[in-house]
């Protein structure tokens, strides 16, 4: 579930409020959202993606917390970790031309 | 809490600024942007009303997706219709399935032709079998504005408006501004998707089923209910249901003992899962499938990298997460149009019965994909077409509101959400319940559930200011409508067949090859439709 809107990086866009499914953030008026409903994050980590300055970090918990430390997440390099697999920038789409999936249907296992 | 009369959520409704639209599409995933772009494009005046942001919302942003892609008399094609028709067990239409793929052919060739930018294999030939859910919808969301789609993000519907029985609009909230609003429409399209029970699986916590209780208050019926034993299986501490990693799994108890591998993965994990813990490792994978998987879908690997787990190397406990008529096939009714019963009310993707395309069986990524893309186009034209046919006569009606449990409660009492969720969850939720059924105990969760009906129609009420409270009712109530629509279909297919599975009837019944329909509110009924047999061949 959603841990961290980082205060350093936060520019205060909203992004996250408008593109949670969940409704989690509350906007807060030239400031970082708030994470008003931190219980109804349904951990798609779909908010770091249109994020444009990788301030959010939802932690692989899906049903407990887990306390975070913004310092050592930034040293792990998992802070916008999601979002450069992806090839998305500055809250714009891209990666997909890169897309190698299809190489799993390739050995027959599984067809799409 | 309760609140004085002029804050009424009655009130709120009444005062509530009005839109005018041809087409109201309800949900902004797949389904309900090629509704809302088809419709548009034969000019009606579109409104895409979506729970979360169009974009974000429903199972496909988070999950991503594969789909059918196979030509006009290409050998895949001829594969695909012979795998789908097999796993289906008597239940499609071959004339659909085939529909639905030429349909989705030629979209996706659309897709391609409006510049998203689809990868290239190892030959260098254009890959179309596969989406990027998030990419895939921003791309839909930039069509949308093109065509003069009104978009309403963060908006979920709370109810519809009728006028004579026909759908006539619906009423919902925004959730960033808690205000009310209301669209007056010629037609209505559902694309609200199917309901996963707030299991946490990935992207589904949206999913509830509101769609479907808003179309049995107008009064329509619903199909293929009881298809839908259906999980997924992902990490046990996480929401990362990618089911399609596991197909190079070996599973393992707790003391390292590999468990056999007869049916399907799902099948192993719960049979498991019913003695004790499970374990899983992607061992099967070669480096090339490996790069395949981490570069094209990354949401396989965030639950593994944040947690410094290697799945190609270390075993990991896993889970499933139920995933309803997401995945399992149950849904509104639709005639070849995408019509409910219910006049002026049409349906499209998971909201609707995909038993069509994939019969008993789930139907994964691909043909849901495709059912979504081909329904939605289908929907959205007939939903023009209808209106074209209403002429302006629509702005004449006077449509009034139809919605009822968790809106307007007879009584005030203190009944809350979160209690009803959980005693839903309660039912429908366990492996020992919905994964392996056994009438005893189908009549047990039908009766528990029906008595939390009584309490929730009387009672629930959802009148409280926040929008996320108002919200959160109706999609109590929704839950709770669905589980009954399983329930009381599963009671009546006694054998197993596909993603209904009876353990007191483990085998299939030929006389069974058929539907069975179900609706109602206050009283719950099925109904088993004839024979499938001319359909199957």
């Amino acid at each position: 579930m959603i841990e961290l809107v980082s205060q350093e990086r936060c520019i205060a866009c909203q992004a996250c409020v408008s593109a949670c499914p969940e409704n989690v953030f509350d906007k807060v008026s030239h400031k970082p959202p708030v994470i008003a409903r931190p219980d109804d994050c349904q951990t798609c980590f779909l908010c770091e993606l249109y994020c444009p300055v990788d301030a959010l970090y939802v932690s692989p918990f899906a049903e407990t917390h887990e306390a975070v430390d913004e310092t050592e997440l930034i040293a792990k390099g998992l802070l916008g970790g999601f979002r450069r697999a992806m090839g998305w920038e500055g809250g714009h789409t891209g990666g997909t031309d890169r897309d190698l999936t299809y190489r799993m249907f390739e050995d027959g296992r599984v067809a799409p | 809490m309760l609140i004085s009369n002029d804050k009424s959520y009655d009130a709120r409704q009444a005062q509530s600024s009005v839109r005018v639209a041809d087409v109201l599409v309800i949900g902004g995933g797949p389904a309900g942007v090629w509704a809302a772009l088809t419709a548009a494009e034969r000019g009606a005046k579109v409104i895409l009303a979506e729970k979360g942001l169009v974009g974000t919302g429903g199972a496909t942003a988070a999950g991503n997706t594969t789909t059918i892609y196979a030509g006009p008399s290409s050998i895949e094609r001829d594969a695909e219709i012979k795998r789908r028709l097999n796993h289906a067990q008597g239940i499609a239409d071959k004339r659909w399935v085939e529909r639905v793929i030429d349909e989705s052919y030629a979209r996706l060739n659309q897709l391609a032709d409006w510049g998203y930018p689809f990868p290239r294999d190892q030959h260098g030939r254009s890959y179309r079998g596969s989406l990027r859910g998030a990419d895939y919808l921003r791309f839909m969301r930039r069509r949308l504005r093109k065509v003069g789609v009104e978009v309403l993000d963060q908006s979920p519907v709370l109810e519809l408006l009728t006028d004579d029985g026909a759908a006539a609009g619906a009423v919902g909230i925004n959730r960033l501004t808690n205000e009310i609003w209301t669209v007056h429409a010629g037609a209505v399209v559902l694309a609200t998707g199917g309901c996963a029970f707030l299991s946490n699986g990935l992207g589904t916590n949206g999913l509830t089923g509101d769609g479907l209780l808003m179309a049995a208050e107008a009064g329509a019926t619903f199909s293929g209910m009881e298809f839908s034993g259906q999980y997924g299986i992902a990490p046990l501490f996480a929401s990362v249901t990618k089911g399609i990693m596991y197909f190079w799994a070996t599973f393992s108890d707790e003391d390292g003992n590999e468990l056999a591998s007869e049916g399907d993965r799902q099948g192993v994990v719960a049979r498991q899962l019913l003695k004790g813990r499970c374990f899983a490792v992607i061992d099967k994978a070669t480096p090339y499938v490996q790069q395949g998987m981490r570069v094209g879908q990354p949401n396989m690997f965030i639950a593994f990298d944040r947690t410094g787990i290697n799945p190609f190397r270390q075993r990991f406990e896993v889970t499933l997460r139920y995933e309803g008529t997401v995945r399992g096939p149950g849904g509104l009714s639709i005639n070849v149009d995408g019509a409910t019963s219910v006049t002026g009310l049409f349906a499209a993707g998971d909201a609707a019965s995909r038993e069509n395309m994939v019969g008993a069986a789930s139907g994964g990524g691909g043909p849901n994909a495709t059912w979504a893309l081909s329904t939605g186009i289908w929907a959205g034209r007939a939903a023009a077409e209808f209106v074209a046919r209403l002429g302006n006569k629509h702005h004449l009606r006077k449509p009034r509101p139809i919605g009822q449990a968790g809106l307007r409660p007879a009584r005030e009492a203190e009944l809350g959400s979160r209690e009803v969720i959980k005693r839903v969850q309660d039912e429908i939720l366990p492996i020992a319940k919905t994964f392996f059924r056994r009438e005893d105990q189908l009549r047990q969760s039908l009766a528990a559930l029906d008595s939390v009906w009584q309490d929730v129609s009387a009672e629930l009420s959802a009148a409280l200011l926040p929008a996320s409270e108002l919200v959160r009712a109706r999609e109590a109530a929704a839950m709770l409508a669905t589980a009954r629509w399983i329930v009381a279909s599963a009671i009546e297919r006694r054998e197993t067949r596909g993603l209904s599975r009876r353990i007191d009837h483990p085998e299939k019944d030929p006389a069974l090859v058929r539907r069975f329909v179900t609706g109602g509110l206050d009283r719950v009924w099925v109904s088993p439709e004839v024979q499938l047999g001319a359909l199957a061949s």
